[in-house]
């Protein structure tokens, strides 16, 4: 296999070039097709009446008036659709309109279809709902406090939803042998995609029986598996498209209520129905950045090295489950996948509250620890005086090792990384030697690149590619992974082309379609280039064999002696001799019929063997180093970052304009995060959004975004096409924290909240300035009572994957 | 606690005018009340014209109008009879891209492509204004239109090259830089 040489290759052709993505000009024309750019003959529209309440009973809904209504067609209730559905198979507490009980505002109770969206929002009007309203948790503290009412009938205690504790190796051990512990309580605020496209989808229910969902949507798969389920349809008679994605940064992963809300009255109306969301009505479907408070206590020795590691975390979930269980996880399973870490204790809690429900974000739960774990090492090499580059290149985690936790880490590049961005920022002529008011600070991180396990489980690939190859010599390339933005379709042309030595323009690629194409399960946990890639590669060298035979009875000449370049398929010794790429095809179709083939992958089995070590491990993992420059106005507490230069152990770039592109990108939504983007509610106002729209959520414009100085570092690993690891979420982690440590090195005050806005930084140099502790963020942490551990022997001390023992669930406070 | 609904407005007649689009008059019949981008979007299907927010607040559905951008989510279809009104379909000349279309697409400055139609119409306004604009220059034309995929900067490096090919600049000048393509050393 390609991937599997070890070595950066340099006789690639397409790989590792800057060629144009095979929709760019389709997109800069206008000429891409989103979902709300559809349109079919006698569609009807669809509006959803959500919620004013964040907790109430439903009494009564009155839609006589609004099915009265001229150009109404059908108006759809709760009980018309009563099958749970969720993202996993545990927290499956949806439905697509409310059922007896609504959870947070802007939850949907009804739906109407109507001739065109005007009349469908006149008819919401006409709909009456009563409501008997129910005590509202609004936080995590209330979470704790209040388990009555609960907002679900379902989960661990009262409204706390899922609780998990896990201990690797021994932490009283390993504080034991620290020479100094410190404890850490910080705070992540949630954050939402805003990705610029709304929501859409549409539906149409053909009379053979046959349902079509064209719709925004990065994980299609499951969406299929949803729909059928709450539609009690068989999943071969629905056919899910993809369109391609105006964003995702990981927001159109959940399967939606309106998704399968449109389905369903193109079922009672016979007509095509669609669905464009508001931008208002998208801050309420949410599915982003968890609120984290974590704790972080860190044994350390005074070379820096870490002993121990007892991370807690409690998450402030929102109204719904979604794909909070796994958010849970992350927010510390990662955590030893960068630094060293001998013995490891994780603690995460995650609550209901009647909000908007979190879910994955670019990262998915893990820029919130990485933030807490760099934020502190910072602090800790202050408090050694140690270089904190240095220390962080001392103690960065081995290549080809094995996690605390049992992750099998890779390639990893981190020390190389740390190197570029110390040298391009001249880091030793300036840390904690710039002018009050300047400072620089760095951060790290390591980022899986795919998950090891599907969400629900089986034994089948994650993803799959077929390949047609016809008489024109033109190949298609049928693949089921979702395009948002991030060039997935461009991949796929640029490896078959490497592979079958065409050009990436004689490829057609199709994708994200369930009746056309093979399964890909979706675009999140930064899988998919290395896991349709190393598919795309089998189905091409399947191809390449079959062409190669023909190609060699026809000259003559030794398969092994055949090259594919230049469209051409020829004799290595003697260049002259050999076919056309189309002769090639015609040869083989004559030889052996018909030509397709097909790739698959699956990822390799992961070492850690108790429950729940299928979260975390990954076929390969990226690490990025970044340096952060600020500019920190003492009067104002306002913080500007004029500059960030970040290094990326990418493996092999498959191209590396759009590799560069996600960096930047990845840059600008930590910048975001860092400074200015919070999800935030009016509590006393029935826990409404408090700014849902895009000129009141902050967002970095033109004029905030810094310079990004971009170093690709390539230590290609054996589990990636051509060696190609993720770059789509990883750079984004170390973003915020390298901020938040220069602005320690330039006004000398710790923000341990985030986002550092100008009030939170003016009152941490406030309270310096008065001799009190310069620092901002949160004191306390709240307990509730946790599970026994379950406790994993480490591989240093010699364990076999395998927990032991559960200890007493008493024996620690 | 009762959640009661306004009752319902009736329905006006429809507006029948001319438009000026892409250098067509155009014939069409709207609801009054329709904004710009819905005569594009829905009477026009002139769907390459995005909207992301509906409220004049993120500027992905600017169009020119008399040559500057206006964002047609607040912008009245009868009020525009008489300008002339260019969309991201009325760009490329034939099959030729324009300039800023050929550099968006080079440089990756088209990631999801949501966003990309509205700032190549206030990128064109700037460079017919202002043909070779700075770095600052850019930012501030552009400060209107979120991205959320690239961080902007491959977005800027686009807008500058195709300023120098639109004047005519050979040579480096007319290529991306390395960094731009390949990232630092």
């Amino acid at each position: 296999m390609a991937g599997s040489n070890g070595g950066k290759r340099n006789d690639l052709r397409v790989v590792g070039k800057p060629l144009i993505k095979v929709d760019a000009k389709a997109k800069c024309i206008g000429e891409l097709k989103y979902a709300d750019d559809l349109v079919l003959p006698r569609m009807l529209h669809t509006k959803l009446l959500r919620s004013t309440v964040p907790h109430a009973r439903i009494i009564n809904i009155d839609i006589s008036n609004a099915k009265a209504y001229p150009g109404v067609h059908a108006v759809l209730l709760g009980t018309d659709l009563p099958v749970p559905y969720g993202a996993l198979p545990v927290s499956e507490d949806e439905h697509p309109l409310a059922i007896g009980k609504v959870r947070m505002v802007g939850d949907p109770v009804a739906a109407i279809a109507a001739v065109d969206e005007d009349v469908a929002t006149e008819a919401l009007d006409l709909i009456d709902v009563e409501y008997e309203p129910l005590p509202v948790v609004t936080s995590i503290e209330d979470a704790y406090a209040m388990p009555e009412p609960r907002i679900h009938e379902y989960g661990e205690l009262g409204n706390i939803h899922r609780r998990q504790v896990y201990e690797f190796g021994s932490v009283d051990a390993g504080f034991a042998e620290a020479d100094y512990v410190r404890e850490d309580i910080t705070f992540y605020e949630g954050s939402t995609h805003l990705a610029l496209e709304q929501h859409a989808s549409l539906a149409q229910f053909s009379h053979d029986g046959k349902l079509t969902l064209w719709t925004s949507t990065q994980d299609m798969h499951y969406l299929h598996r949803h729909v059928a389920k709450v539609l009690q349809m068989p999943a071969s008679h629905i056919r899910v498209i993809a369109t391609p994605n105006g964003g995702g940064f990981g927001g159109k992963c959940d399967p939606f209520n309106h998704e399968i809300i449109v389905c369903k009255l193109a079922m009672i109306t016979g007509r095509p129905v669609k669905i464009c969301l508001t931008r208002e009505e998208v801050f309420y479907c949410h599915r982003g950045r968890h609120p984290v408070l974590m704790s972080t206590k860190t044994g350390y020795k005074k070379d820096g090295s870490i002993t121990a590691m007892h991370h807690r975390t409690i998450l402030d979930g929102g109204a719904y489950g979604g794909h909070g269980v796994a958010s849970t996880f992350y927010t510390g399973i990662l955590q030893p996948t960068t630094y060293t870490l001998p013995h490891y204790r994780f603690e995460a809690v995650r609550v209901f509250t009647n909000k908007a429900p979190c879910g994955p974000k670019r990262g998915h739960g893990t820029p919130q620890p990485r933030w807490a774990q760099e934020i502190q090492l910072d602090k800790i090499a202050d408090h050694l005086g140690l270089d904190p580059a240095e220390m962080r290149k001392q103690h960065a985690i081995q290549p080809d090792s094995i996690t605390a936790n049992w992750i099998r880490i890779g390639t990893l590049a981190l020390p190389q990384c740390i190197d570029k961005v110390v040298k391009g920022s001249s880091w030793k002529d300036k840390f904690r030697k710039l002018p009050y008011g300047k400072g620089i600070g760095i951060a790290c991180s390591a980022y899986m690149t795919g998950t090891q396990t599907p969400i629900y489980y089986n034994k089948m690939p994650q993803s799959g590619v077929q390949l047609k190859l016809d008489r024109s010599g033109g190949v298609c390339v049928f693949c089921g992974s979702a395009e948002i933005g991030q060039g997935s379709d461009s991949i796929l042309a640029y490896i078959v082309a490497e592979v079958l030595g065409i050009d990436p323009f004689d490829i057609r690629v199709v994708t994200g379609d369930t009746d056309l194409t093979p399964v890909d399960l979706g675009s999140y946990s930064s899988r998919v280039t290395l896991m349709t890639g190393n598919a795309a590669i089998e189905a091409a060298e399947r191809a390449r064999h079959l062409l190669r035979e023909a190609v060699s009875a026809k000259l003559d000449v030794p398969g092994e002696r055949l090259s594919f370049a230049d469209r051409r398929v020829f004799d290595m010794e003697n260049p002259e001799k050999g076919v056309s790429f189309v002769e090639a095809v015609w040869l083989a179709e004559e030889k052996y019929g018909t030509l397709g083939t097909t790739g698959s992958y699956k990822p390799p089995a992961a070492p850690g063997k108790y429950k729940g070590a299928t979260i975390g491990p990954s076929p390969a993992f990226s690490c990025t180093a970044t340096v952060a420059e600020v500019e920190v106005n003492p009067e104002t507490g306002i913080v500007v970052v004029p500059r960030i230069w970040i290094a990326h152990d990418i493996g092999q770039a498959i191209n590396p304009v759009l590799a560069i592109g996600q960096i930047e990108g990845c840059v600008y939504m930590g910048l975001g995060e860092a400074l200015m983007e919070e999800m935030t509610y009016r509590g006393n106002r029935n826990l409404v959004h408090k700014f849902p729209s895009f000129l009141e959520y902050k967002s970095p414009t033109t004029l905030e975004m810094c310079d990004v100085m971009t170093y690709l570092i390539e230590e290609p690993d054996a589990n990636g096409p051509f060696g190609a690891k993720e770059v789509g979420q990883g750079p984004q982690l170390p973003v915020p924290p390298a901020i938040a440590n220069a602005v320690f090195d330039a006004v000398g005050v710790r923000i341990d909240e985030i986002p550092m806005t100008p009030d939170k930084v003016l009152k941490a140099i406030r309270a310096k300035a008065k001799a009190q502790e310069g620092r901002y963020g949160p004191s306390a942490f709240p307990t509730c009572p946790m599970p026994p551990a379950m406790v994993v022997p480490t591989p240093f001390q010699g364990g076999d994957g395998k927990a032991i023992e559960r200890e007493p669930a008493a024996s620690r406070k | 606690m009762k959640q009661v609904g306004n009752r319902a407005k009736s329905k006006l007649q429809k507006a029948h005018i001319v438009l000026q689009v892409n250098g067509e008059q155009v014939e069409v019949a709207f609801a009054p009340h329709k904004t710009l981008l819905e005569v594009l979007r829905e009477d026009m299907r002139l769907t390459g014209t995005k909207h992301g927010c509906e409220l004049g607040e993120c500027g992905c559905c600017a169009v020119l109008v008399d040559g500057r951008p206006v964002l047609s989510c607040l912008a009245l279809g009868v009020a525009m009879e008489g300008h002339e009104i260019t969309t991201v379909e009325g760009m490329a000349v034939g099959t030729e891209l324009h300039p800023l279309q050929q550099t968006f697409a080079e440089l990756g400055a088209a990631q999801c492509g949501y966003c990309t139609p509205g700032i190549l119409l206030t990128a064109k306004a700037l460079l017919e204004n202002t043909p070779r604009p700075s770095r600052d220059e850019i930012k501030e034309a552009l400060a209107g239109n979120i991205c959320r995929c690239t961080g902007y900067i491959k977005i800027l490096e686009a807008v500058e090259l195709a300023a120098a090919r639109i004047n005519g600049e050979k040579g480096e000048k007319a290529e991306p830089a390395r960094e731009t393509v390949y990232g630092w050393e």
